[in-house]
């Protein structure tokens, strides 16, 4: 037996950082093709209103500017901007690549200027004359939902995008719970709408080749495959003509998941100039027009017993799809239906879901994608029922989580989950936190008249989503994931992964998996991904799918290549396939060791070798030796964890201080834990930030007060203690890898425990939930208002 | 107008519009697109490079103001081959994910630790707060500062 | 963003500035730019001509000598932040922390932060505590504004357009006494949303003999809380006696943005007021 580490499992640094940390990585708004154009985008200075003209005659006077296109230039070229979540075709509405005669929220695209750089397109978008009569428009989504409002859609005298009902047989359970309940909790729970920032905005490079026939184009972008496939809807190209490149990507949390009109319009231009373009996005744009994130309003109502036993949960969710539907923006909110039970064992649940437009930015995924949203409701009731029967909240969560032998277990909400140890990873986080101890500590402080809050949130999440019969149509792909692996003739591998990343590490990851199949260096193995004329088909990195259906498809790659290895090996070593051994690294023959003197094994370098020299063909198998593998995945996994936080307000100002922050989570089996903390320790941040300081915030006439980041606050390295990571690990029977998903696990509980810390902090002044984020001015106010 | 800039060590002349950003000039010009742009406000620091040996923001700065000084991008930080102890650390402690925002990371930790060769954390994070990172919750940029430091300090 | 296309002039001497100032109009004077240029930058300003003044000689110094200390208009907010001469009064290098970001503090300056007069900037209450003097020189030679004239509205200075900051001169107090300043900053800009520089002279017995209080982020210009400071001579500086001095700041006039509406501005003001006052009063003891 041959020894040498084993990569899976290991902390190995990541192969993609030698190139970013010289600043060599190569994002979209690096490149820079021979004669290419630069474009700046005229925007709606209006939320509502009717455009009564767009005058280009001053900016095309203006030496270096191409062009300025409206929308009177697409009409009959392009279709509708890509939306694969029409919820409710009867309510369809679309939205167009430039505004056609209508605004309706503020900064819509209504012309594309092309000049020769990016200063002379951003002169001349400000000298193009626009006039637009300003109408009525709403904001608020429970306003929309009023009678004799604004109207987003004339068509739509109800702003309601999709209206889903409760299934008749949950409101009938439901309702048989309610009446056996011993009493009933009623909670209003906003989940506000923030901002996605990733640090690099959206960014387009297209280049059109007249001769070729073919566009290629540069995306910021999670799901190049996709992508590929709308721009080729939307202008009606082949897409055997249309080449998708996400080069490197700085960041995306659900926002770059989206194909966006400006991709398709892009394309459009290069097309018709014949010339390569780029867009990159400014800040406030980005703020103003990349998509939104959470927006959910819910009243819920809970059933529960005097022991703590929640029975059942119904009310009503609005969400906030904005003024036209995103990619996926409408059917975000479904996972919050899905989700609401939590880990918890909850007899019934029927809830009405209503996306309602408003004169405000689409919102569509963001880290978490309705499962924080999900979350957080549960918990919030959990902490909130806890106080009413006077249980203590970690004693409550206890009586009523799943049990790990009930598994796989049906909820209310619809899903089916895994696997769980709810319990488990619960115990290891309190006694981390020193649970008793702090609630010690805190009996202490306030008794000194401190605000000492100690936070707690279990949760669970969906990840990996599948199968692909749930899949929306107008996606035009599955929700399954690809991978080829092809072995060059010296043994080093090349992967090409249909899950495009965005600083997630699948080169380094991936890169183990197929180290350990085959007992190559981890530096033999590139990973390419990305370009949609390499990589044969893929649908993306979103909703934590990268390890969990992207890494099962290489998995499932390798092991085709490692039974064709084998295949050959043993023809070689005259053999049968079954008699062979692999020990990681050589194929032996089982058992004789030697026959007649000569060493009967080879190595996988050497079976490479073979399969390209095919000097001794091997019967029934063609030269080569390579695979491609499709991963469905039949049902979708459910990580889990436990977090506990402590927090400090001040009474006077309000400040909130962060003392402890205690995540124990459980993705399942772990390929690389380095890469894994790094997503749980941002994606706790990430949800910290939407409780502390996050906000997207409009006036009442559409106007975006938070258009920069010197209003839009996004969390500063010195908000935070240093967070404290202990794991569990169930895995997953769903996949061979046993992983659960990692991306957004950080996410989906920190908001929820940050603010069960503050709420409890403020206690003993017997206050109502605070909403979030808890600015210093929200906390001293309610301090004021309680006479603290 | 006429400038005359060392970048990296090598001097470069250059006739740049009054109103070319500095960042635009090292992007556009230089070809230098290590730096990069998260912002106009200057909050989130992937601009930072360093003017005379401190940390400052290229997206506030026009290219006409550095005529006649020095600046150090991050391409200019390893020598050779040879990783600057900042750019070790941040790969060592796995101190970035989608790496936009590392460049100006990594020039402001340098500066940090040119300075306070042996910084607290609490240091660290006040001397980060003019860089944005959405991916790490920074914690681990903390400990691939930490991490640089210890190398500076036992190399001396 | 992009700034619209502009003249760039670097002159060497103040003599020169003040010429060019003359001569155009529509001149903006350029230092450290951390205002000026994301305003540009966002077009919100769009002068024809920039005059660079960041290296004019002599404007780069800091001094103290025999209890005066004087800034040169050039000095930036990091300079300041490391500065020897100014060691032994913590109140500057305190403020100078508290100012946006490294990056920023690295170019921002004293002088700009002085003349550009948001209501949100720091110095401003500083200068006003310390009864700075600021020395200017324009077409008619020079002159000296006292920092109780300087600040006359909303990001509007007693400077005239055709004047150059060239120093300010602050005397701290030394005897018995110590100064401080305490903010809290707006999350997102790092700007405050209360600043108060506070200023303490004790007598002998620990009581108070002068104090200055000087409050920014709150009104639309900065001000001394002038009624505070006469409630405060006399008494001791306990927690009481300031509560009591502070129940009212005679000349709140406070903004209200998405950050801080205007009532809890001028609580913060209270609030920031006797912080400051106490961290001055234990540093008039030390």
């Amino acid at each position: 037996m041959v020894l040498r580490p084993v990569s899976i499992g290991a902390r190995i640094k990541r192969r993609e950082d030698p190139r970013l940390i010289r600043g060599l990585g190569l994002y979209t708004d690096d490149l820079r093709l021979h004669g290419m154009l630069e474009c700046a985008f005229v925007r709606s200075e209006y939320a509502a209103g009717r455009i009564v003209k767009i005058d280009s005659t001053r900016a095309l006077q203006r030496r270096g500017v191409v062009a300025v296109y409206t929308y009177d230039d697409l009409r009959g070229e392009v279709a509708r901007a890509p939306c694969a979540a029409r919820m409710d075709e009867t309510r369809d509405v679309e939205h167009p690549l430039l505004a056609d005669g209508a605004v309706r929220y503020l900064g819509q695209p209504l012309a594309l200027v092309v000049a020769q750089d990016r200063y002379l397109a951003r002169d001349a978008a400000l000298d193009v004359d626009v006039e637009i009569e300003p109408g009525p428009c709403v904001v608020d989504p429970l306003a929309a939902l009023e009678p004799d409002t604004p109207r987003v859609y004339r068509s739509l005298p109800d702003n309601v995008n999709v209206r889903i009902p409760p299934e008749p047989e949950a409101l009938a359970a439901v309702e048989k719970a309610f009446a056996e309940a011993d009493g009933t909790l009623s909670l209003r729970i906003v989940n506000q709408r923030v901002a996605p920032v990733p640090l690099e905005c959206r960014a387009v490079v297209a280049d059109w080749q007249e001769g070729a026939q073919k566009l290629t184009v540069w995306i910021s972008t999670q799901v190049p495959h996709q992508a590929k496939q709308q721009i080729a809807i939307c202008l009606g190209l082949s897409e055997l003509g249309v080449r998708v490149i996400a080069p490197e990507v700085g960041g995306g949390f659900g926002c770059k998941l989206p194909v966006y009109a400006e991709e398709c319009l892009l394309s459009w231009v290069s097309r018709r100039l014949r010339l390569p373009v780029k867009w990159a996005e400014t800040r406030t744009e980005n703020l103003m027009n990349t998509t939104h994130g959470r927006g959910q309003l819910h009243d819920v109502e809970a059933a529960y017993r005097r022991n703590g036993e929640l029975l059942a949960l119904r009310g009503r969710i609005v969400a906030e799809v904005g003024a036209y539907a995103s990619y996926l923006g409408g059917a975000i909110p479904t996972f919050t239906l899905l989700m609401y039970p939590g880990c918890y064992r909850v007899g019934a649940c029927a809830f009405e879901l209503v996306n309602v437009y408003t004169n405000t930015m689409a919102t569509d995924a963001y880290r978490g994608a309705g499962r924080p949203e999900a979350a957080y409701a549960i918990e919030m009731v959990m902490d909130e029922l806890a106080r009413k029967l006077g249980i203590d909240p970690v004693e409550l969560r206890r009586r009523n989580f799943i049990a790990p032998d009930a598994f796989p277990y049906q909820t209310a909400g619809g899903a089916t989950y895994d696997t769980g140890e709810y319990e488990a990873a619960l115990d290891k986080a309190l006694d981390r936190f020193d649970y008793s101890g702090a609630r010690a500590a805190q009996a202490e402080a306030r008794s000194q008249g401190r605000l000492v809050g100690i936070g707690i949130a279990t949760f669970t999440e969906i990840c990996g989503l599948g199968p692909s019969s749930n899949a929306n149509p107008l996606q035009r792909t599955g929700t399954w994931e690809s991978a080829q692996v092809r072995v060059e003739p010296t043994g080093n591998v090349t992967i090409m992964t249909g899950a495009s990343p965005h600083g997630q590490g699948q080169e380094t990851a991936f890169a183990q998996l197929a180290s350990d199949a085959f007992g190559v260096g981890i530096d033999d193995v590139r990973v390419v991904h990305g370009d949609t004329d390499v990589v044969p088909h893929g649908v993306g990195t979103f909703g934590s799918r990268g390890l969990v259906v992207g890494g099962t498809a290489l998995h499932m790659a390798l092991e085709k290549v490692k039974a064709k290895a084998a295949a050959i090996a043993a023809h070689l070593l005259d053999t049968t396939p079954d008699r062979l051994r692999f020990d990681g690294e050589s194929f032996s023959v089982a058992g004789a060791a030697t026959d007649d003197g000569a060493e009967r094994r080879m190595t996988f370098r050497e079976v490479a070798s073979a399969a390209h020299l095919w000097n001794v063909p091997v019967p029934g198998q063609e030269p080569g030796l390579e695979a491609v593998a499709r991963f469905e995945p039949e049902g979708t996994t459910f990580p889990f964890g436990a977090h506990l936080c402590q927090v400090e307000i001040d009474r006077e100002t309000g400040q909130l201080e962060i003392q402890r922050y205690v995540a124990v989570d459980d993705c399942g089996n772990i390929v690389n834990p380095l890469l894994a903390e790094g997503q749980r320790l941002g994606g706790i941040v990430q949800g910290l930030g939407q409780a502390l300081c996050e906000q997207v915030v409009y006036d009442e006439t559409g106007q975006l007060t938070t258009a920069t980041l010197m209003d839009y606050a996004v969390p500063k390295a010195t908000m935070f203690p240093e967070i404290e990571l202990d794991s569990t690990c169930t895995p997953t029977p769903l996949n061979p890898l046993g992983a659960k998903g990692i991306g957004e696990l950080g996410t989906i509980g920190s908001a929820r425990c940050l603010m069960s810390a503050v709420h409890d902090a403020l206690a003993p002044l017997g206050v109502a939930p605070v909403e979030m984020p808890v600015t210093t001015e929200r906390l001293w106010r309610v301090l004021r208002e309680a006479g603290a | 107008m006429q400038i005359e800039v060392t970048v990296n060590g090598e001097r470069r002349s250059a006739d740049v519009a009054p109103r070319m950003l500095l960042v635009h000039w090292l992007r556009e010009e230089l070809g230098l697109t290590g730096t990069h742009i998260g912002c106009e406000t200057s909050i989130c620091g992937a601009c930072t490079v360093h003017l005379d040996g401190r940390a400052i923001k290229s997206c506030t700065l026009f290219a006409v103001q550095c005529d006649g000084h020095e600046l150090t991008t991050v391409e200019g930080l390893a020598n050779g081959n040879q990783l600057h102890p900042v750019q070790t650390g941040f790969w060592e402690e796995h101190g970035l994910q989608c790496g936009y925002c590392t460049p100006g990371m990594i020039m402001s930790a340098a500066a940090l630790l040119a300075e306070h060769p042996d910084p607290s954390d609490q240091e660290i994070r006040q001397a980060l707060e003019g860089n944005l990172c959405r991916c790490t919750g920074y914690q681990q940029i903390v400990s691939a500062v930490r991490h640089a430091a210890g190398l500076t300090s036992g190399s001396r | 963003m992009i700034p619209a296309e502009f003249d760039y002039r670097r002159p060497d001497t103040a003599a020169e500035v003040i010429a060019l100032l003359a001569a155009q109009p529509d001149a903006k004077l350029l230092a450290g730019g951390m205002s000026l240029i994301p305003a540009l930058k966002h077009r919100l300003l769009q002068p024809g001509v920039l005059v660079d003044i960041a290296r004019l000689p002599g404007l780069d110094q800091v001094s103290e000598r025999r209890g005066r200390v004087r800034i040169g208009a050039s000095v930036t907010h990091g300079a300041l932040e490391r500065s020897r001469e100014l060691a032994e009064l913590p109140l500057f290098a305190e403020t100078a922390r508290l100012i946006g970001d490294v990056q920023v503090r690295n170019r921002g300056t004293l002088g700009g932060s002085l003349v550009h007069a948001d209501p949100a900037a720091d110095w401003p209450a500083v200068f006003l505590a310390l009864d700075g003097e600021a020395r200017c020189v324009g077409p008619k030679g020079k002159r000296t504004i006292p920092a109780s004239d300087f600040f006359v509205g909303m990001l509007t200075s007693a400077l005239a357009p055709d004047e150059l900051l060239l120093e300010i001169e602050l005397r701290p107090q030394r005897k018995r006494a110590g100064a401080a300043y305490c903010k809290l900053r707006q999350p997102a800009s790092g700007f405050a949303l209360v600043g108060v520089a506070a200023e303490v002279s004790l007598d002998r017995r620990g009581r108070c003999e002068r104090a200055a209080v000087a409050i920014t982020g709150v009104n639309p210009v900065p001000f001394r809380a002038a009624g505070v400071e006469a409630r405060l001579v006399g008494g001791g500086l306990d927690a009481v006696t300031l509560g009591r001095a502070l129940g009212e700041i005679e000349e709140l006039d406070p903004m209200a943005d998405l950050h801080a509406s205007a009532e809890y501005r001028c609580d913060l003001a209270r609030v920031y007021a006797r912080r400051a006052l106490l961290a001055a009063a234990e540093r008039a003891v030390a």
